[in-house]
């Protein structure tokens, strides 16, 4: 079966639990007033779930039949591109987003840029070092001294606020 | 229409308003140059900035001097690299190349700056006359017509962007209307799909969903399949074009401005698909001799696509300013952006906030006049932005994306959303699945609820339908929108096969 197909059957799961709780658990806790309006919380939920159920049975049982069209990037050959790189930059944004905070923006920034730079090939450590940190210093400057928006600096052990 | 013509240039024209043309058209022509990165993922980065200036009038502008910068820049790259930044100018790729290789490239810009210049101006001014007529009709709508409204645009895009395969944008579609629906609405007020989480409780962030949806698959395709760094033949000189050439590429300028905003007015239909009609049509149009030339260096060819996308960029914002219905991805963004302003588009816009209204559509004329005035003698020099090395561009552009998403909500579980989010929306793109629809149904999915509860409550059921005649006529246009595509494409595909079999 074709990524599209399988693709379709995850959808047709999202939309069979998302119809599910629509039709059967959602208005279990409704008030008794909002029992007699025509329309309630659930409807429009109920009528996407009934849509979202044709559409990706469309897909799954290949009714549509479309041309198989490869993009720029071929999904069955992907081992011959640069996955190992875009999934350890998928992993440092992951590991960015759970420091941000902890680490504080200047640490965290700093070492996103280096280490993004370092996993896509760059070996020239200094010139990595100085611009990540240059960046890192005006988009912090930016942020929260032009554009008055709060980024912790420093990391909490630090008692930066 | 005069007075809001002064209210728009009063507003243009200040010190801020007229930094933020300024800025925008520079930043979208940097940003836009980039191969890779779309208008669409550009507005995304730029909201959370338009956001914090806090004034409806200076974020619209500035996003919408990004949104002709980024075209702008596309067409650049188009030219110089054969590698479009962005969708809407391949078209220009096909004779701005070959001119940029026969060492004609500053010809190739100035005449891309002048269509550019030319069609979006074009554009502005078809806005201008259309935008308040459409409004004043839109004024007579009520809850049942924007409804069924919204049913036609959604149907519209799912057609458009499926391309054969309705099915897939449908549900797409259906997606966003579905993530629309998590949180606490207005409508209810009580939670709903939010699986006990606090963090769900507003729903998902608009932002964080526009950069998963555009930036980040963008910037996993760069890091899987870097593109290939070809070189622009020599340095960039000689801008000026004959006056033959002018007179040559004139009537197209005239036509395709024309073709191109209307295009642009209708849902689904954007910057791309005016682009590629334009070319074809100048190309049938033209005499043999000129046909020949076609995809090999010909100055109408080159003009044709350049100035249909920038009409064409123009008419979009119709349907979003008139009647609050986003036609393509980028009006889409533009109206979450809106929203989070608290400015609802819509005919009532012109009345409630002309200052908005006008104020983009002056800026418009700036921003064009910005892109030819400053930017034409500066492309030599902005056109080094291509030669960033794609070790350190790459985390910036992740790096901008995660802000943008973390400055919008302050919230660091929004990155992880924004990861999980782009992994799918990668996936997706993988098995052609279009992503536009998704973000069109979230964002219109409050409004359509709304506007389908208003009139389930005044009708005390689904009796709307039948009994309002522009609401019924409303939905069989829908309903053909959907059907007639699937229709035409089985039967082609039916055709096809039989040719196959030989019959």
């Amino acid at each position: 079966m074709a990524l599209d197909r399988w693709i379709g059957l995850v959808l047709l799961g999202v939309c069979l639990v998302y119809g599910y709780t629509a039709w059967f658990t959602m208005d279990g806790g409704l008030a008794p007033f909002m029992q007699r309006n025509p329309i309630w919380p659930s409807t429009f939920p109920k009528v996407l779930s009934i849509m979202g159920i044709i559409a990706s049975l469309i897909i799954v049982l290949g009714f549509e039949k479309g041309e198989a069209k490869i993009g720029d990037i071929d999904y069955r050959k992907l081992w011959e591109y640069n996955l190992g790189q875009a999934l350890l930059l998928l992993v440092l944004m992951a590991a960015y987003a759970l420091l941000l905070r902890p680490a504080g923006f200047l640490i965290s920034t700093s070492g996103f840029l280096i280490l993004g730079s370092v996993i896509l090939g760059e070996r020239r450590i200094l010139l990595t070092l100085i611009i990540a940190a240059v960046a890192t210093g005006i988009v912090w400057y930016l942020v929260q001294v032009v554009l008055g928006i709060f980024l912790r600096p420093l990391p909490l052990f630090l008692g930066a606020t | 229409m005069l007075e809001g013509l002064l209210i728009g240039l009063q507003t243009a024209l200040s010190i801020q308003n007229l930094l933020m043309v300024i800025g925008g058209c520079l930043i979208g022509t940097f940003i836009g140059m980039l191969p890779g990165l779309g208008p669409m993922s550009i507005i995304a980065i730029m909201i959370p900035v338009a956001i914090s200036l806090g004034d409806p009038s200076a974020a619209l502008i500035l996003l919408a001097g990004v949104y002709y910068g980024a075209i702008f820049g596309g067409s650049t790259s188009s030219i110089l690299l054969n590698a479009p930044g962005v969708a809407g100018t391949v078209a220009s790729s096909f004779d701005g190349f070959p001119m940029a290789r026969q060492g004609k490239a500053g010809k190739a810009l100035t005449i891309a700056a002048i269509a550019s210049f030319a069609g979006g101006t074009i554009g502005a001014i078809l806005l201008m006359v259309f935008a308040p007529m459409l409004s004043s009709v839109a004024l007579l709508f009520h809850s049942a017509e924007y409804f069924a409204l919204m049913v036609v645009g959604l149907s519209a895009i799912a057609a458009f962007a499926g391309t054969g395969q309705v099915a897939k944008a449908i549900m797409m579609t259906v997606l966003g209307l579905i993530m629309a629906t998590v949180g606490e609405g207005a409508l209810f007020n009580m939670p709903r799909f939010t699986m006990g989480l606090m963090d769900l409780q507003s729903g998902f962030g608009f932002i964080t969903l526009a950069m998963a949806m555009f930036a980040l698959p963008e910037a996993l395709f760069l890091v899987l399949k870097p593109r290939e760094n070809k070189e622009s033949d020599g340095d960039i000189k000689d801008l000026r074009i004959t006056r033959a050439e002018a007179r040559a590429i004139a009537p197209v300028i005239g036509r395709q401005s024309v073709q191109g905003f209307f295009i642009g007015v209708l849902p689904g239909a954007g910057a791309t698909i005016a682009s590629f009609l334009g070319y074809a049509v100048e190309r049938n149009i033209a005499t043999k001799a000129e046909q020949e030339e076609f995809g090999k260096g010909s100055i109408k060819g080159l003009a044709a696509p350049e100035t249909a996308n920038n009409a064409a960029c123009t008419g979009s914002f119709v349907p979003l300013l008139t009647l609050g219905i986003p036609g393509s991805g980028t009006t889409a963004i533009l109206l979450g952006a809106l929203i989070a302003l608290n400015v609802t588009p819509g005919p009532r816009l012109m009345i409630d906030a002309p200052e908005v209204f006008w104020a983009v559509i002056m800026s418009m004329f700036i921003g064009n006049l910005v892109l030819l005035v400053l930017n034409l003698p500066l492309i030599p020099y902005i056109a080094k932005v291509l030669s960033i090395p794609r070790n350190f561009l790459i985390p910036f552009i992740l790096f901008f994306t995660l802000m943008g998403a973390y400055i919008g909500q302050n919230n660091a579980t929004e990155l992880l959303l924004l990861v999980g989010f782009g992994i799918c929306a990668t996936i997706l793109r993988f098995a052609d699945y279009p992503l536009a629809p998704l973000l069109i149904g979230f964002i219109l999915g409050g409004m359509l609820e709304d506007n389908f509860a208003r009139s389930m409550q005044l009708y005390d059921g689904i009796s709307f339908v039948w009994e309002r005649p522009m609401t019924l006529g409303l939905l069989i246009v829908a309903a053909i929108l959907i059907i007639l595509p699937s229709y035409r494409a089985r039967r082609a595909r039916l055709r096809a096969d039989g040719i196959a079999d030989g019959d």
